[in-house]
């Protein structure tokens, strides 16, 4: 298999708003909201989300985000597409944490990516880009 | 009576074979040596092993080899024969890897016994007329089975326990019989007479001397046996010989008559009277004998003509004796091996110890059994009411110098090992059981020194095991373990603890202690579980990709018991369940998911299929057929899967569960409905049991054939519980697998009801559930739980943990509590929403999936996929980016 490296250029937002969303200090009706462009892509209601599943976005890009909302609260967004297979598909591998940290687990063969800085801890030289997230 | 078997069908049968190996063997370089072996069993192959390591062989630049082989098959392991009876075939017991012959350049003629040796002209000639010179000869005839010479030992009804042949044939007469007799109370006697009670025979056995298996055990070793050996309902008779086999009009036995008068009625006889060398083509040519048979070596293993050796039980040994054992055996051929490779070796006489499990009983002797030696010392713990007796044989200075353990041969291991050593404890401490006086002294592996040998098959020292990590490796490496398999425990216990068996990062415990947690305090949540009984570190988090399905499939397993929900998707369930469970349907590469309708049993009607098609069509999904008899359906948007399976559900079909590690198919044959050899109805079996367990979620998948006659055409014996029909019912076998590690099926029961097989299946189903590991296949978790299949029968037909109750409660439960996933998903507008392939834009298809034609149908375009950027599609139409 040959590895895509792929770097993480969308971590520079619109603000300072840390990659992840903080814990909720909103209710489940709440917004969820990706770093897009210049500003923020509004992608569905929080209530929508399963804690410890995805969900696919489509970008007005084309592009495709994977959002994940961890059992804390935490609603995490990488990129969907999984650099080993090159199939749109990380929204619908399982969340976990390994030593806190939250990660998702590619469906397809299993690797793993961390949620917040968007590393494959099984493979140093992968990598999936990482999108910053507002819940509103 | 036959004579030792030579079935002359098989030369006719094999001729493709002899022809194969001929074209095998490279030209050998002129002048180069010929090696010509004589027999091939056990320690013939050990032999042509040996060469190969030594870079003998002809495709290592040496001699030619040529195997004249009596039997129709390649060497198998006789010392497992009995296994046969457990459902083991020729192949399960072969000691020949399949390449072996070919790869090594040997020229094995099997069914093409020696018949002659012309040693002033230096050939072999063979039964079928060919002759080869050789330079050197090598004997490796084995022995027969020594029949007394009484009247009517011809009889038809008469048989002796040597090969495989043997056994098929006293298979095939017990079928007609209800009483067996057994001459001979030895190893091999009271391993035919558990066949012989396994086949349903009244079994008898008949020892001329005064106990049973008087060369390993002593008399108090005896008396032991013999209690345990009558309370499992065999008739033992010592201290008499066989008079005559009396015989009736038809010639068939009817009957012994016994040297104290007596007599029994029997319908077959078995002889098990002991071994006799087979010397007779050395006796013909001249080389020397001992004066009871058995063909005279020195300690090189070399015959009175230097170019001729000897080994095996063919072969008398430099101090004297006749070894019928492996072990001498296998070192034999090492001697000889080394001699022809032109170095120095000595056989110079081995240890007799053994250790077996005859009819459920253990059986040990090592060292001096019998305190032979000037100033032997017994020191003995006999217990008549549990069936143990132990003696240890001590030297006057404390040295261990061997000993008998019947019942209790646990610590035969260690003390084998230290046999020659002065012992560091009492040796009274060492046969006590645990909590008699002054308490157990367990000494352990530890006690031994590194130079103790620890496997005697292959001569291989607690130093040599310990410089290895696994048991894999330990057999790899130094061969340990590998022949007789009684040292495997003691190796267990010198191998390293495993870090940690739990099963990952977030819990200590392997999966079938989480399921005894789930189960004994009813757990119905991944949370729960993991903050009340996760490591420390993990509690409070979010679990991982390897415990998550886990506890998944443990709670759908036990839904209707705990009271969780039967549906997989429900609740925090649907975050446990891998992507496959998730969206019901299998992940294929491109993100795009394949779909399998259950078809039991393989039976479809044409509407059904016709259905089948037109959904296909429809949906311009790519089908084919599966190894299961279904129908697989590829290339589903997971947009697409609800409507796909609206079509399917309406026309009557369910989910089939591939994706879940649960019951995928019952294969069938077409069974006695049709075809002219079928005995049962396998066909209406294989739905029943389809339908039965349906959607049991399981450590890893299962599968599952019935075949209605023992032509298999359904491939039983490849599955996870197969079932093969009999004249009078079923046979049932499990732990079979096809893949990557194929495994026959073990015989489990045979000739059930229908009620009986079904019983049985549910008990076998929900025990592995319980037990197994997390992606453990029932043939690997039968060869790694303790006490393997004997073990599983003992659970699960007699009910030895009294679990049969709960066993078959918890499946009823599942019976009664299954709902098809499928109809109740596409029913529920709730559950409807994951099915789309985006969360802000449910209507859209996704982009990525696309395909392109292949033979007519579709297949991925993993073009598309293949560079780091890719041509996608906005929302609003075609970008490339």
């Amino acid at each position: 298999m040959t590895t895509a490296t792929i770097t993480t250029t969308r971590q520079s937002t619109p603000s300072a708003t840390p990659a992840t969303s903080a814990p909720p200090a909103t209710s489940a009706t709440a917004a969820v909201r990706l770093a897009h462009g210049d500003g923020w892509f509004t992608v569905c209601d929080r209530g929508l989300l399963t804690p410890g599943r995805g969900v696919s976005v489509l970008l007005p890009d084309g592009d495709q985000a994977a959002v994940f909302l961890d059992r804390s609260g935490r609603v995490h967004a990488v990129g969907n597409r999984d650099p080993f297979t090159g199939a749109y598909v990380l929204a619908r591998g399982l969340l976990g944490s390994a030593g806190g940290r939250p990660f998702v687990a590619s469906p397809l063969l299993k690797q793993r990516f961390d949620l917040t800085t968007g590393a494959c801890l099984d493979d140093e030289d992968v990598s999936v880009p990482v999108f910053a997230v507002r819940v509103e | 009576m036959p004579e030792p078997t030579f079935d002359p069908s098989a030369m006719a049968a094999h001729p493709s074979d002899r022809g194969r190996a001929r074209a095998a063997v490279p030209d050998a370089p002129a002048g180069a040596p010929t090696i010509v072996v004589v027999g091939h069993g056990m320690v013939g192959q050990r032999f042509l092993e040996e060469l190969a390591e030594r870079g003998l062989t002809p495709e290592a630049g040496g001699a030619r080899v040529v195997v004249l082989c009596e039997e129709p098959r390649p060497a198998y392991d006789r010392v497992r024969l009995s296994s046969y009876f457990d459902g083991r075939g020729p192949d399960d017991l072969s000691l020949v890897e399949p390449d072996f012959m070919a790869r090594h350049g040997i020229e094995l003629r099997v069914g093409d016994p020696a018949t002659a040796v012309d040693r002033a002209g230096r050939t072999v000639t063979a039964r079928s007329g060919a002759v080869f010179p050789y330079d050197t000869l090598v004997l490796a005839t084995g022995s027969y089975p020594y029949v007394p010479p009484v009247p009517g030992r011809d009889a038809r009804g008469c048989f002796v326990y040597r090969t495989i042949e043997d056994l098929r044939a006293i298979e095939a007469y017990a079928k007609g019989a209800a009483t067996g007799a057994v001459v001979g109370g030895g190893l091999l006697g009271l391993e035919a007479a558990g066949a012989l009670k396994g086949l349903g025979l009244a079994t008898h056995v008949v020892e001329f001397a005064p106990r049973l298996m008087p060369v390993q055990v002593d008399e108090g070793g005896g008396a032991a046996l013999l209690r345990t050996v009558e309370g499992l309902g065999l008739t033992v008779r010592t201290g008499v010989g066989t008079r005559e086999v009396t015989v009736d009009g038809s010639g068939a036995v009817s009957g012994m008559a016994l040297s104290d008068g007596s007599s029994l009625a029997v319908d077959l006889v078995v002889f098990s009277a002991g071994v006799r060398p087979r010397d007779e083509l050395a006796r013909e040519c001249g080389l020397a004998l001992g004066e009871r048979g058995g063909i005279a070596v020195d300690e090189e293993c070399r015959t009175s003509d230097p170019a001729v050796f000897a080994i095996g039980e063919c072969a008398l040994a430099a101090d004297g004796r006749v070894y019928g054992l492996v072990a001498p055996g296998y070192e034999m051929a090492r001697t000889a091996a080394e001699a022809v490779a032109g170095g120095r070796s000595a056989f110079t006489g081995a240890d007799l110890s053994t250790k077996l499990k005859l009819l459920g009983v253990d059986v040990a002797s090592f060292g001096d059994a019998h305190g032979a030696s000037e100033g032997a010392l017994d020191v003995v713990y006999s217990d008549a009411r549990s069936g143990v007796y132990k003696k240890l044989v001590v030297g006057p200075d404390g040295t261990l110098l061997g000993g008998v353990l019947v019942g209790d041969a646990e610590s035969y291991g260690t003390l084998r090992s230290l046999t020659g050593s002065v012992l560091p404890v009492a040796p009274e401490e060492l046969v006590l059981p645990a909590g008699a006086g002054g308490g157990p002294v367990a000494l352990g592996p530890a006690a031994l020194p590194d130079e103790a040998v620890v496997c005697s098959c292959h001569n291989v020292t607690k130093g040599a095991i310990r410089a290895h990590g696994s048991l894999p490796e330990v057999k790899k490496c130094t061969k340990a373990g590998t022949g007789c398999g009684s040292c495997l425990k003691l190796i267990g216990q010198l191998m390293p603890p495993p870090a940690d068996a739990g099963l990952c990062g977030c819990f200590p415990h392997s999966r079938s202690e989480v399921y005894e947690i789930v189960r004994t305090l009813r757990i119905t949540s991944f949370s729960a579980l993991l903050d009340g009984h996760g490591r420390e570190e993990a509690r409070g988090g979010d679990g991982c990709e390897v415990c998550k399905p886990v506890v998944g499939s443990v709670i759908a397993s036990l839904a209707p018991t705990v009271g969780a929900s039967g549906y997989v998707l429900d609740g925090e369930q649907a975050a446990l369940q891998d992507t496959n469970d998730h969206f019901l349907a299998n992940l294929q590469r491109n993100g795009s998911y394949s779909i399998v309708p259950r078809i039991p049993g393989g039976e479809i009607t044409p509407e059904k299929l016709i259905v089948i098609g037109e959904v296909a069509r429809d949906f311009g999904l790519y089908t084919k057929i599966t190894g299961g008899q279904r129908i697989d359906l590829f290339g589903a948007r997971v947009d697409q899967l609800p409507l796909i399976w609206s079509r399917l559900v309406e026309a009557g079909f369910e989910s089939g569960h591939a994706y879940g590690k649960s019951l995928r198919t019952v294969k069938s044959c077409v069974g006695r409905t049709w075809c002219r050899y079928g005995v049962q109805d396998s066909v209406r079996m294989a739905i029943d049991l389809e339908l039965r367990y349906r959607g049991l979620r399981a450590p890893h998948k299962l599968k599952s054939a019935v075949s209605g006659c023992a032509r298999e055409c359904a491939e039983a014996r490849g599955k996870d519980f197969g079932i093969i029909a009999t004249a009078e019912g079923w046979n049932l076998y499990v732990g079979g697998n096809g893949g990557a590690a194929p495994r026959h099926a073990d015989l489990l029961a045979q000739d059930l009801s229908d009620a009986e097989l079904v019983r049985l299946i549910d008990r076998f189903l929900m025990f592995y559930i319980r037990t197994a590991d997390r992606l453990e296949r029932t043939s690997a978790w039968l060869e790694r739980i303790d006490g393997g299949l004997d073990h599983v029968r003992d659970v699960v037909v007699h009910d030895a943990l009294g679990l049969c109750g709960e066993l078959e409660r918890l499946m009823a439960d599942h019976v009664a509590g299954y709902r098809d996933e499928w109809a109740e998903t596409i029913n529920d507008p709730d559950r409807l929403r994951r099915f789309v392939s985006f969360v802000n834009a449910p209507d859209a298809p996704d982009p990525s999936v696309r395909f392109v034609p292949e033979r007519d149908q579709v297949k991925p375009d993993l073009e598309l996929l293949a560079g780091p950027v890719l041509a996608v599609r906005t929302l609003e139409g075609t970008v490339s980016r």
